[in-house]
């Protein structure tokens, strides 16, 4: 096994750990960590539980993960389709499957078996990426878990599923769909922080006649520039339209909080503002463990959860933000690494789908609790509280770890 | 195929790092705000009001103590929606109020909605129990107890001033921050002049609360915590009992009554007519009751005895009989014609010596001393003539402790005026004038003001034989505390004390044979000089000053009743009767009191 990884897995999980302990602390009832009335108490049984899972990881045949590959996509699928039917509903999503005081969320296990189903059919034999059919067929398998998640209100774990585009453009993808998406949203956002619209088709049309005139004066290309402005302009013009019609009210307002928290600091910036000030207020070096205010006297809302990034600002400040930085991103450049050397084409976009998955929970999650990003509650891998999500991650990266050991078995095929 | 998107992507996590830390840099290292921002969320600011120092009178009696009162302050950040119907009737206010406190509220300059306000200031102690059984209902409000002033008797209003809501301005104007919005401060009296003192020091406790505002425990561990420092008390040389008697006879009149103990220039009492109950502006009736008051057409706000400028009549004659002499114009045994034709005088004596003139308080007599005084022969010319003499009397004069603010320990003293070369020179635009444009000041009508307690202060220097101390009404600081240092220096007139010996010699007979009678006591020798100030066309105002007894004096008073006729009836029948009640501890003369307290002079 790859002890770097599982290095970084071991840190990682002590890290989160202790950060959980410390968002939940009380300096006036003194509990111990372990006290499985807190949350850190409860997070170490998953932790124990996690142990389980690479035990049974390991003693399962490498081969199982791509033989059953579609079936366990299956099986997720199906879990997903119960869950509006059965499901429990949690701090208003109904997002969990339960047995007794038991639940677990599917959602958390269909990004393990959608990572699976990619890599299945991306290592498929004859496989072409830039064929269409084959780029529908992937959009599909993404978009199947992606809609059924939507269907439980939980748009955050459905935006991961995004995250696959990554793989695709490493296979080979035509990036012009990337940036083609990364347009879109920067016009979305450019609208909605424009407080007049004409300016930016005044902009729009500016860039228009300055392309016009610098280039070729061909008839064709005038056309498609001019066409193609003014899609963008109907595209400005049906920004407002979705924001007020398409998204629902709770969306807008997180729209809103990243635009400008400080417009309603107590209502729908309360979340962003109170994040910052707790990242804020550590300075270069921290209060100290246990000793974060905002966290521990619950002005972060979710603060062992989507917002655990806080404490590690707030009690360990700036270098405290450096180390668990460093250590992502070192995770994933190692995921990359261990990616990359794999003999299968199924192993390694099985590990650009973990390295993908990984980054899109580390960047929307940091980036949300700055500010960077609106507020989208996903966790952070293996820090933030909660049993099926650390399971899912650590499901992912010890299928990758366990293919990465049994690397030279794979009959070559690429 | 795909040759450089393993590196692309790698640069992009890297990027994603890199970009995270810089952001988290400006946020954490660079901007400083988000440690404020974390404190006043998580600090709570418990402020602990100190006692306000007590006031005590000369034998120990309280005169100002403290009493309880609750007011309610928000937090706005943590009101929660409420009941408010059930606020308003819990509190007696209309929901019309109620908004108007919430608008007003956020229309103050300093108003965080973080941070504790002043909503409703002073619940009285019955809605105080009222409210605390039912806040728990209310989050965000809290009460903050705090003490008002009270009075143990109506009366020294005017002196003791009064406490109230420190001003806007006087905040802004708070160079030293010691102030918060809703503070209190002495506004008048020895409230304001002693406020470094009585106000003592502020107590704060930091406490960590959580979001809903539960308290977390200590701050540090209390570190930054202080304990409130009681204000220090004022011992006065009041005495509360003359004080109540010089009130109670000063009832339904206008005008002051001013007693100075000469040995040590403490005031005794220190009355002003017409007065009002200090009670009235204390606590939660202030704000309705000042406006009734300082609105009043009597001026019970006007403290009369520093800030009410009269001339001061014939109490006169004794300053300028003792200028005179020092100046060597007359002699005791001087004497001169009651010519009426110059001045006018009341009958019934003629070619008097001095004493006589001031037992008879002889108008014409004074004249010419002045003249003497004035035009000494000095220049040829009349006009420097009077311009020289007039600048020795007034240094004379000025000696007395007239013309020129004490120095007690009250705000707003007046001077009053003796008049100099230079203001009559203003008074005549330059053109010239001499003795016969300026004689008036002879008998204290003309251009002179005197200030009642100028008049005590002069009647004290005279029974102290020539010296005074700065009249006073804090005695001092603290229980235990020591004499206050600027009132142990003693203040020599210009004036050589065998002069003043003839004005006491004269100001016995005053009282024993003269204009003074009233003021006649069995076994005390009192020492007196009446006055009666014109003031056409009202009745004159009625003065009278004195000290006894004659020998070891142990107080000297001015009175001064306007309106009120010769200063023979009114002024010294009130001054008698309170040095009676000082000195014997009761008076012995009830006809005289019914007399001042029916109040027909005339």
């Amino acid at each position: 096994m790859d002890w770097v990884s599982l290095m970084l897995f071991l840190l990682l999980v002590a890290l989160g750990e202790l950060n959980i302990f410390a968002s939940v602390y009380d300096d006036t009832v003194k509990q111990h960590l372990w006290n499985l009335s807190l949350n850190s108490g409860r997070q170490l049984l998953f932790i124990i539980a996690s142990g389980v899972i690479i035990i049974a990881i390991n003693i399962l045949d490498m081969r199982f993960y791509e033989t059953f590959g579609y079936l366990i996509y299956g099986l997720i699928l199906f879990l997903l389709l119960l869950v509006p039917v059965i499901g429990k509903e949690v701090g208003g999503n109904k997002a969990w499957l339960g047995i007794g005081s038991f639940g677990v969320q599917p959602s958390e296990f269909a990004k393990f078996a959608t990572a699976l189903a990619v890599s299945k059919y991306i290592g498929s034999i004859g496989f072409k990426m830039d064929n269409l059919r084959t780029q529908l067929i992937l959009f599909t398998i993404i978009a199947l878990p992606m809609g059924l998640i939507m269907l439980q209100k939980d748009t955050g774990t459905a935006l991961v599923f995004i995250s696959f585009i990554l793989v695709f453009f490493r296979e080979g993808m035509s990036p012009f769909l990337i940036v083609v998406g990364l347009c879109a949203a920067t016009i979305f956002i450019l609208t909605l922080l424009v407080p007049h619209q004409i300016y930016l088709h005044i902009a729009i049309g500016t860039i228009l006649v300055g392309l016009i005139a610098l280039g070729k004066k061909k008839f064709k290309r005038v056309l498609i520039l001019t066409i193609g402005a003014l899609i963008i302009s109907g595209v400005i013009e049906s920004v407002d339209y979705i924001f007020t019609h398409v998204l629902k009210p709770h969306q807008q307002n997180r729209v809103r909080a990243y635009i400008n928290p400080e417009a309603d600091p107590l209502g729908f910036g309360w979340n962003v503002t109170q994040s910052k000030i707790a990242i804020g207020s550590g300075r270069f070096s921290g209060k100290g463990f246990l000793q974060g205010t905002q966290t521990k006297f619950d002005f972060v809302p979710e603060q062992s959860t989507d917002f655990i990034f806080c404490t590690i600002g707030e009690e360990h400040g700036w270098l405290g933000s450096l180390i668990t930085i460093s250590l992502f991103v070192a995770l994933l450049l190692r995921i990359v690494f261990l990616a990359e050397r794999q003999k299968s084409r199924f192993s390694r976009s099985f590990g650009y789908c973990v390295a993908s998955i990984f980054f899109f929970h580390f960047a929307i999650n940091i980036g949300m609790t700055i500010g960077f990003f609106p507020v989208i509650g996903i966790p952070l891998p293996f820090f933030s509280y909660g049993g099926s999500s650390l399971w899912g991650f650590t499901i992912l990266l010890f299928v990758l770890l366990k293919l990465d050991a049994n690397r030279s078995e794979v009959l070559q095929r690429i | 195929m795909n040759e450089g998107r393993k590196e692309i992507v790698q640069i992009g996590f890297v990027l994603v790092g890199v970009v995270f830390l810089i952001k988290l840099f400006f946020i954490q290292v660079l901007d400083q705000r988000y440690v404020e921002l974390a404190n006043s969320n998580a600090i709570l600011r418990d402020v602990e009001y100190p006692f306000r120092g007590l006031i005590y009178d000369r034998n120990g009696k309280l005169i100002v103590y403290n009493t309880p009162e609750f007011d309610l302050k928000v937090i706005l950040k943590e009101v929660k929606k409420f009941d408010s119907a059930k606020f308003c009737a819990l509190f007696a206010m209309s929901r019309g109020e109620l908004r108007g406190k919430f608008r007003e509220l956020k229309a103050r300059k300093e108003f965080s909605k973080f941070k504790p306000t002043l909503f409703i200031t002073q619940l009285s102690n019955y809605d105080y129990a009222k409210v605390q059984d039912n806040l728990d209902e209310f989050p965000g409000f809290y009460i903050q107890a705090r003490t008002t002033r009270a009075y143990t008797t109506p009366a020294l209003a005017n002196a003791l001033g009064y406490v109230s809501e420190i001003s806007r301005d006087r905040l802004e104007g708070d160079e030293s921050n010691t102030y918060r919005q809703g503070d209190y401060i002495g506004q008048s009296g020895i409230e304001a002049f002693y406020e470094e003192q009585l106000r003592g020091e502020r107590g704060v406790r930091f406490k960590y609360r959580n979001v809903k505002g539960i308290e977390k425990g200590s701050f540090q561990n209390g570190a930054y915590d202080t304990v409130s420092v009681p204000g220090q008390d004022l011992v006065t040389g009041i005495d509360l009992d003359l004080q109540l008697y010089g009130e109670f006879l000063m009832k339904g009149k206008s005008g002051s009554i001013v007693v100075i103990e000469p040995s040590t220039g403490e005031i005794l009492s220190l009355v002003s007519g017409p007065s009002y109950d200090p009670n009235l502006l204390s606590g939660k009736r202030y704000s309705s009751n000042f406006v009734l008051i300082s609105n009043d057409t009597n001026k019970p706000l006007f403290n009369r005895p520093m800030m009410a400028q009269y001339r001061p009549g014939s109490i006169f004659k004794i300053a300028q009989a003792m200028t005179a002499l020092q100046e060597g114009v007359i002699t005791p045994e001087t004497r001169m014609r009651c010519d009426k034709t110059i001045i006018g005088c009341h009958p019934g004596h003629d070619n008097l010596d001095l004493r006589g003139a001031i037992t008879n308080s002889c108008n014409p007599y004074f004249h010419g001393v002045f003249r003497r005084m004035l035009n000494q022969g000095l220049s040829d010319s009349p006009f420097d003539d009077t311009r020289i003499g007039l600048a020795k009397w007034n240094k004379h004069i000025m000696s007395f402790g007239f013309g020129h603010k004490l120095g007690i320990d009250l705000p707003n003293e007046k001077d009053g005026l003796i008049p100099t070369p230079a203001y009559y020179d203003r008074a005549y635009s330059n053109r010239p004038w001499k003795f016969s444009n300026i004689y008036s000041l002879a008998i204290g009508e003309g251009e002179n003001l005197v200030v009642p307690i100028q008049m005590a202060n002069f009647v004290a220097t005279i029974a102290n034989r020539g010296f005074y101390y700065i009249p006073h009404i804090v005695k001092k600081i603290g229980r235990n505390g020591n004499p206050l240092p600027q009132y142990t220096e003693r203040h020599y007139t210009t004036i050589d004390s065998a002069n003043f010996r003839i004005a006491v010699d004269a100001m016995q007979q005053v009282v024993e044979t003269g204009t003074g009678a009233r003021a006649k006591l069995q076994d005390i020798i009192v020492c007196g000089k009446t006055g009666t100030v014109q003031n056409d066309p009202m009745p004159s105002h009625s003065v009278f000053i004195a000290f006894a007894p004659r020998y070891n004096p142990k107080i000297a008073i001015s009175v001064y009743v306007e309106d009120a006729g010769q200063g023979g009836r009114a002024a010294a029948s009130i001054a008698s009767l309170m040095i009676e009640k000082y000195l014997l501890g009761h008076t012995q003369r009830p006809y005289v009191e019914q007399y001042v307290i029916t109040g027909k002079f005339d």
